[in-house]
């Protein structure tokens, strides 16, 4: 096993102190971070006809909004503290996606902020970090 | 764009005297129309007493061709067409882009229309209960040719410059026989499909739909709505306005989302009717195979059942109309035919389920009442069906009716969208124009009686047919090649599987 962790981002407060707690963790014990950017997305949704024609573009332009608007400053970041890293972006369902990607790069742990959606929410759709920490094969934190 | 419609609108008000009149003079003005364009394309000949048009035994020669050429791909893809639909092939570092699911679901979406529930009452009650068979075997050998237009659709798209991609029969047609020298021939079957698609688009992806939604919309308000097919018209026409020309997307998203919903709710209550018809099952079924080869009571014995089948079969699932593959060359694969197995479950899903259990629906009613829908033909047939056993389903009905007739045209103003610009290029003036033509022909669908609505667009629709077809023979060949190197590479491991 690699001595390395994986930290999802996704712009949000919740995001950020993950990538702050796992860049501290990181620097204490010389580990490196695989930055993700999980773009939410499943291959079995319905779409229109247009949609479909469209969605190579949106595709595109999914990932360049993604990489430059919160990858590449959380990567700044993480440069200038002398943190090796990598950064990831990928489309997919969340839960899923992380573990795909921990196993990809044999990480140790995984680092995961809190959403704190509403009960109702949570009820319906699940939590990503209840999915997490249900079927993630390595430890999951979760940072609130 | 509001102002538009309003201006639009206004006018057709003005046009239009608020009285069952308006809708008399529409039908007249039809008629005749309807009449002289389906002996044209529907020009026939006698066999055996029965009377075949040439473009039903060309679209059936086509798809036995097909099958036999391809090795009854049919049966031996059906397997691997669900493993890519589950995703078992979807490469894990690409994701992202239109998935095989995503391209079936809007092709089937489509497809399952008012066909699937009027157009296979039409079949029994012209054809007998014999028709179903043919319309079942119609359904299998379909698949065949809905493989051959998908694999080209992919194959020959065209990627446009800002990233969205243009494919169907036009561009296959069109670089296909460039391919094979044949670059005037090309061009020339090539505009003649897209002014096909485009034509035939206000009739089998509009006209027929908004007629039926709007038959089964009055049986439910019970004639309350005779003489006002005009405002449910123009009702419905706003409405397809709004998505596809105000670009409301989100009334098409929601109707996406709903319809596949609704026709597993249709199927199930489908079945539950025909299980409180328990006791005609078995004649029902055994009424399906005696009327395929005997045709008891039936114009032109079982070559009219057969005829019948045939036609009504094609109506609803659309192979060899060439249209599901401009949904599915939306797809990005390095492996066209891979879509074209996808494909396959179309006519699968759309006739050999869905239309099988409407027609079980039907002729176990018949079985236990043959005068159960009185003079009813159509949706409004089916309805009836429906209404001997559970009282309050024709509402239910009538709603379903009308999604699925809504995302019928939605998918079939963008099929013809792509027939215009193929044409007259993307200026958006010109689509413009086109979407407006598009939503008046949905007005006009509730004004007019089913027969020449049905006249005229099944000779539209076959009129396609025929460039179609035509461009699959020729480019056969470059798919059996794509799918025997498909096969090979699949046996070796090279194609590589992700999920098991």
């Amino acid at each position: 096993m690699s001595n390395s962790v994986l930290v999802a981002i996704d712009g949000s407060e919740g995001g950020n102190r993950a990538l702050q707690f796992a860049s501290d963790r990181a620097k204490l014990g010389g580990a490196k971070l695989i930055v993700i950017y999980v773009i939410e997305w499943s291959p079995y949704t319905f779409n229109t006809p247009e949609e479909n024609a469209e969605r190579h573009t949106r595709r595109e332009q999914e990932i360049e909004r993604a990489t430059t608007g919160v990858v590449e400053p959380a990567a700044a970041l993480l440069k200038a503290s002398g943190i090796e890293y990598e950064t990831v972006v990928r489309h997919g369902a969340p839960a899923e996606t992380l573990i795909n990607i921990a196993e990809k790069y044999d990480v140790q742990q995984i680092v995961i902020g809190r959403r704190g959606q509403s009960g109702i929410k949570t009820l319906l759709f699940g939590s990503v970090a209840g999915n997490l920490v249900q079927t993630s094969p390595v430890p999951v934190v979760v940072v609130p | 764009m509001i102002r538009l419609f309003v201006t639009l609108t206004t006018f057709f008000l003005y046009i239009l005297p608020a009285n069952a009149g308006f809708d008399e003079t529409i039908n007249e003005l039809t008629a005749p129309v309807a009449s002289f364009v389906g002996s044209v394309v529907f020009f026939k000949i006698s066999v055996l007493g029965a009377q075949l048009p040439l473009v039903v035994l060309w679209l059936v020669v086509g798809a036995v061709f097909f099958t036999l050429y391809l090795g009854f791909v049919n049966i031996s893809g059906f397997k691997h067409a669900i493993q890519l639909v589950r995703g078992d092939y979807a490469d894990p570092d690409s994701p992202g882009e239109v998935s095989h699911f995503q391209a079936l679901a809007t092709a089937v979406s489509g497809t399952v229309g008012i066909g699937n529930i009027g157009g296979v009452a039409v079949a029994v009650t012209i054809g007998g209960a014999g028709a179903t068979f043919w319309l079942i075997v119609a359904g299998f050998l379909g698949m065949s040719t809905k493989f051959v237009e998908c694999t080209l659709g992919v194959k020959y798209r065209t990627d446009n410059p800002d990233g969205s991609v243009s494919g169907g029969p036009m561009y296959y047609m069109r670089k296909g026989f460039e391919e094979r020298g044949m670059t005037g021939f090309g061009k020339f079957v090539g505009t003649f499909y897209a002014i096909g698609i485009f034509i035939g688009a206000l009739g089998i992806g509009n006209m027929f739909q908004s007629n039926q939604a709007y038959v089964q919309l009055n049986t439910v308000a019970g004639g309350a709505l005779d003489g006002l097919g005009w405002l449910i018209g123009l009702i419905l026409a706003a409405v397809v306005f709004a998505v596809i020309v105000g670009g409301i997307k989100s009334i098409a998203r929601v109707t996406e989302k709903i319809v596949p919903f609704m026709a597993i709710f249709y199927c199930l209550f489908a079945i539950i009717v025909i299980l409180m018809n328990y006791a005609s099952i078995p004649e029902a079924i055994a009424n399906i195979f005696t009327g395929a080869f005997t045709g008891e009571g039936v114009t032109g014995g079982a070559i009219g059942a057969l005829i019948i089948g045939f036609q009504r079969a094609v109506f609803s699932n659309e192979a060899g109309i060439g249209s599901a593959s401009i949904a599915h060359s939306a797809v990005r694969t390095p492996e066209p035919v891979t879509e074209g197995y996808v494909s396959l479950l179309e006519p699968f899903i759309d006739t050999i389920v869905i239309c099988t259990i409407t027609a079980l629906v039907i002729g176990t009613s018949q079985v236990a009442d043959p005068s159960f829908a009185g003079e009813a033909t159509g949706v409004a047939m089916t309805s009836a069906a429906f209404e001997r056993q559970i009282s309050w389903f024709p509402l239910p009905l009538a709603f379903g009716a009308l999604l699925f007739a809504f995302s019928t045209m939605i998918s079939w103003s963008y099929y013809g969208l792509k027939g215009w610009t193929y044409l007259f290029g993307e200026a958006q003036m010109g689509q413009t124009i086109y979407k407006l033509i598009f939503c008046a022909f949905v007005a006009i669908g509730c004004m007019v009686q089913l027969g020449p609505i049905l006249d005229i667009s099944d000779a539209l629709v076959f009129l396609i047919c025929v460039p179609n077809i035509l461009a699959l023979y020729f480019l056969a060949p470059i798919v059996r090649r794509e799918m025997l190197s498909y096969r090979a590479r699949l046996k070796t491991g090279e194609i590589k599987r992700y999920k098991h």
